[in-house]
């Protein structure tokens, strides 16, 4: 078989965090009783007009600045018209012929180096509702996503494997949830990618015929998407056969996908320049604003974290591959102090537990401060370090407040000499092996008790004491 | 003294001086509606009680002098039923909006309560606005109050024969290619259509966005600039709306139009005009020199497009902002149906009339894929074409003056017949939608059977306050043309 590679293309469907819709005054917030975020604009009200949220077309020229976008400085909406019952209008405002950005570029990291990945263009539009489907033959509408504002930005046909296409879309979502504009949380589908997929022998010129698999959420159904179906392709072709342009549907619990409908039954959209919104004017100085307003994004982040606060590159760009871990750093570091210490928990324990139960890290619920007091008491020897692991996971798991945790639970470090002295007489009594062993020469045996002595003391013995303690007994002897 | 037949400026008077309450006002109104009503069928949803209430209301209001800066203060009005009125039926005279109460009131409607008019009725009108004779409504046609024999004109049929007939003091109209201006002349009232974004298009049931434009409808002028105070404005709520400031519609009424320089498009009195038409037309002409403006003929430009591109634009914007009544939300959506396809495909056929489903179709095929180049894009190049002719024709004018119609109102199913015909009538009217232009008509003659014959007046664009001073002149100087010298009403 000769070698085939793959050719693809993603349209990724960005919903942005405004407070309020697109064209209306109503909430974005998500969930909510259904139709109960709605006005007669956004469920399209005969004689209701839209009027445009600028901080939707400001958060559009941010996001096509990150993406070294050229801004389209006249640029216009349009309505993409189709009869579905979620779209209230039967029209989606849209943008088709003068979309924000154009022609931007952003580097991806893959096996054999840096990579430049184009970006197509970035365009405005509006979402539409949710049909929930009854239990019964009955259909329902709900309303509270319709005129959610999106963004949807296009690439160019420049990624060549699942792996590829995942780095660029972790990149991207870096990118949008490091601006601000969107919360990329894909659990709420606020972040969707259609795959535009075809295959051809290695070295030819011309693409193939592509396919396009719509409103997939999720990094991982993607890549299986992906895989499987440049596999069909591939089959296809090396079968005599023709790949047929055609958008298909991904079934990830089948590992397989399905033609929907072909090219020859696609939609005529009959987009036109939507006459209810002018041209929005978009000055340079308009542009210059928003670039001088521009958050750090990651890339000068990791470098910035290495520099001020001397922690290794390593550190820095796992902390900084989430923008909630990366604020939780700073803040952390700002009331505590001690950057590698607060890195080290967020590198250890945080990554621990975000495995072990599945989460991830925009899911994180403790605060700075949880954390800053945690790492006070530790330091201070306030808390011996095994338990500050353990009030760690209150912490992570139920939230609580380490001092009053500590507190309450009487966690805090054993001092007292003669208690330590007591309780190390009796691990030396009960292990007299031990005692021999160390005795004899082997002063590992000594680490073996003073476990034992910790353990003891439910981890609470200040271990500096114990130590010394333990080796006054042992040589006394 | 019928005082359902003064004009607004006139009742105004006798509201300040307590002379008459709104009360009174709403009650001869309804008594008038009452007699002729049934001859005219001017309105589609006529509110009683309700507009006895309102009066009430708005003469406590009057009463604590709150509405004394407004002529509007107590004056029954219609309204034409495309114009969304809170808890009213509002139907577009469409099978597909016969059930259909918005649960708001247009910005236009909001904005004359605060005024204090009072809303008598939504008046009949084609369906959806699309037609030239009021023919097209689900619920039948409006009579030309002139001669019930012969249409009302469209599509504002309703609004313009309301005022004629005297049953309503003034009305709203919307034009999208002559809807105002058109059934005025037929009607023998004066309509003005104002420049595009002077009046807030939030509320009204859209046929085409880009050309559609709310209007009053009056007994004069003058009852036109009274309600263009109370409604022009710029409104937060519709984006195409331009904040225009010191528009002094009433003080132009006071001015005078020596030196004015008015043009009249030579083939537009060279075309098939009926003789009656331009004779009125240059008797027009004649006043105005006389009363010192400057009006000469001149070649204004190709305009034998302005047909098609209107009827490409128009159709292709209707043909997706009708597209939302799909029986889906609300309005009517068909008995039976098998599938979502066929809910849509029934509802549809069964909701909307002839004319508009001609109309869809027409724009569904200009927008669509292989045709938009070839129609959509020219019409829009057309479109400019015209809207640069106007701009370079008013670095001459300070008004163009042509007729609204070739013709006085024609009979019954004269018009609907031939399609074709009917929408060339439409010349005189749609280049100025296409240009965003201001434009009145009003009355300056009769035909030989003693039907009303218009003028146009074309300002430029936000010269309101010409066309005002300009219609003013003229209306003084033909004399009172208005519908209570009509025999059969006298």
């Amino acid at each position: 078989m000769q070698a085939y590679e793959t050719v693809i293309g993603l349209e990724v469907h960005v919903e942005l965090s405004t407070k309020t819709k697109i064209f209306c005054n109503c909430s974005t917030k998500f969930g909510g009783e259904p139709n109960s975020h709605c006005c007669p604009v956004c469920t399209g009200m005969p004689g209701t007009l839209p009027v445009l949220n600028k901080q939707v077309v400001e958060y559009a020229i941010a996001t096509g600045l990150a993406l070294n976008c050229t801004i389209t400085q006249q640029c216009m909406f349009d309505r993409k018209n189709y009869f579905y019952p979620d779209l209230p209008k039967a029209y989606q405002v849209s943008q088709l012929y003068l979309p924000i950005g154009r022609n931007g570029e952003i580097e991806i990291e893959t096996e054999s180096g840096m990579k430049k990945i184009g970006i197509h263009e970035i365009h405005m539009e509006e979402d539409a509702g949710k049909l929930i489907h009854d239990e019964g033959d009955c259909t329902l509408v709900d309303y509270n996503r319709s005129g959610i504002p999106l963004i949807e930005i296009v690439s160019a046909p420049d990624l060549r494997s699942a792996e590829e296409a995942i780095a660029y879309l972790e990149k991207l979502k870096l990118i949008l949830q490091y601006l601000g504009v969107s919360d990329c949380r894909m659990q709420e589908g606020s972040l969707r990618a259609d795959i535009n997929l075809s295959v051809r022998k290695v070295g030819a010129k011309e693409f193939g015929i592509r396919t396009e698999m719509k409103n997939m959420n999720s990094f991982k159904a993607i890549a299986r998407a992906i895989e499987g179906e440049s596999r069909r392709q591939i089959e296809l072709l090396e079968n005599g056969q023709q790949v047929i342009q055609e958008t298909r549907r991904w079934d990830d619990s089948k590992n397989t996908s399905f033609a929907m409908r072909s090219k020859e039954d696609a939609k005529d959209y009959r987009y036109f320049p939507e006459p209810d919104l002018p041209q929005i004017e978009i000055s340079n100085e308009w542009i210059e604003a928003i670039r001088k307003g521009q958050p750090e994004l990651r890339d000068e982040k990791m470098l910035r974290y290495e520099k001020e606060f001397g922690i290794p590159a390593y550190d820095a760009s796992i902390i900084t591959s989430d923008k909630h871990l990366a604020d939780l750093f700073e803040e952390t570091v700002a009331l505590c102090g001690h950057p590698k210490e607060v890195s080290n928990w967020l590198m250890m324990e945080t990554m621990r537990l975000l495995r072990e139960e599945e989460m991830d890290a925009e899911q994180i619920s403790f605060s700075p401060i949880q954390l800053a007091k945690l790492i006070k008491m530790t330091l201070e020897g306030k808390i011996t370090r095994t338990i500050a692991k353990e009030v760690f996971e209150k912490i992570f798991k139920e939230n609580i407040d380490p001092e009053e945790y500590v507190e309450q639970k009487g966690l805090g470090i054993v001092s007292d000499e003669g208690i330590l002295r007591e309780t190390i007489q009796k691990i030396i009594a009960a292990n007299p092996q031990s005692v021999e062993d160390y005795k004899a020469g082997k002063h590992k045996a000594m680490g073996y008790l003073i476990g034992q002595t910790m353990k003891e003391m439910g981890g609470k013995a200040d271990p500096g004491k114990v130590n010394r303690i333990m080796k006054e007994t042992l040589d006394s002897l | 003294m019928d005082i359902t037949a003064l004009s607004v400026i006139e009742v105004n008077k006798l509201i300040s001086d307590r002379k008459l309450s709104a009360v009174d006002l709403v009650k001869a109104q309804l008594e008038m509606i009452k007699q002729r009503e049934a001859s005219y069928h001017c309105y589609i949803t006529i509110l009683e009680e309700d507009a006895l209430e309102q009066a009430k209301e708005v003469q406590k209001r009057i009463d604590s002098g709150e509405l004394k800066d407004t002529l509007l203060a107590g004056i029954p009005m219609a309204v034409k039923d495309n114009i969304c009125t809170k808890g009213v039926k509002t139907t577009c005279a469409s099978k597909m909006l016969s059930n259909f109460t918005p649960t708001y009131d247009a910005t236009v409607i909001e904005k004359l309560k605060n005024a204090g008019a009072i809303l008598l009725g939504k008046t009949n009108m084609d369906e959806f606005a699309m037609g030239s004779t009021s023919e097209t409504s689900y619920y039948g046609a409006t009579k030309n109050p002139w001669n019930v024999d012969h249409v009302s004109g469209g599509s504002s049929g309703g609004s313009a024969a309301v005022v004629a007939a005297q049953e309503a003091y003034f009305a709203l109209g919307t034009d999208t290619g002559g809807s105002i201006r058109q059934p005025s002349a037929y009607c023998g009232v004066t309509g003005l259509k104002p420049t595009y974004g002077t009046v807030s298009r939030y509320g009204l049931i859209t046929y085409a966005s880009s050309l559609d434009q709310i209007g009053p409808i009056g007994r004069s002028i003058g009852d036109c600039a009274a309600v263009m105070e109370a409604i022009s404005g710029h409104d937060p709520k519709d984006s195409t709306s331009i904040d225009r400031k010191n528009i002094r519609y009433l003080q132009a009424l006071k001015e005078d139009i020596k030196g004015m320089r008015i043009g009249i498009p030579k083939a537009y009195l060279e075309r098939g005009l009926q003789k009656e038409v331009k004779d009125s037309i240059l008797n027009t002409i004649k006043i105005l020199t006389e009363k010192g403006a400057i009006v000469e003929e001149f070649d204004l430009g190709i305009m034998d497009q302005a047909v098609p591109a209107y009827y490409v634009i128009a159709s292709a914007e209707a043909s997706s902002n009708l597209s939302r009544f799909d029986g889906v939300k609300y309005g009517y959506r068909t008995p039976n149906f098998e599938s979502l396809q066929d809910l849509y495909k029934k509802s549809r056929s069964e909701g909307f009339g002839t004319e508009v489903k001609r109309r869809l179709m027409i724009g569904a095929f200009a927008l669509s894929s292989g045709n938009y180049e070839e129609y959509y894009k020219k019409a829009l190049k057309i479109r400019s074409l015209i809207y640069q002719i106007f701009q370079k024709a008013f670095e001459k004018y300070d008004l163009i003056l042509s007729p609204v119609s070739s013709r006085t109102a024609p009979k019954f199913g004269e018009s609907l017949s031939d399609p074709l015909k009917m929408y060339s009538s439409d010349i005189y009217t749609v280049s100025v939608n296409l240009a965003g232009l201001p434009a009145v008509s009003l009355p300056c003659g009769r035909d030989k059977n003693g039907l009303p014959i218009g003028v146009q007046l074309i300002g430029k664009h936000f010269g309101e306050e010409d066309l005002i001073r300009a219609a003013h002149r003229l209306e003084q100087a033909i004399g009172d043309l208005r519908y209570t010298t009509h025999g059969k009403e006298a």
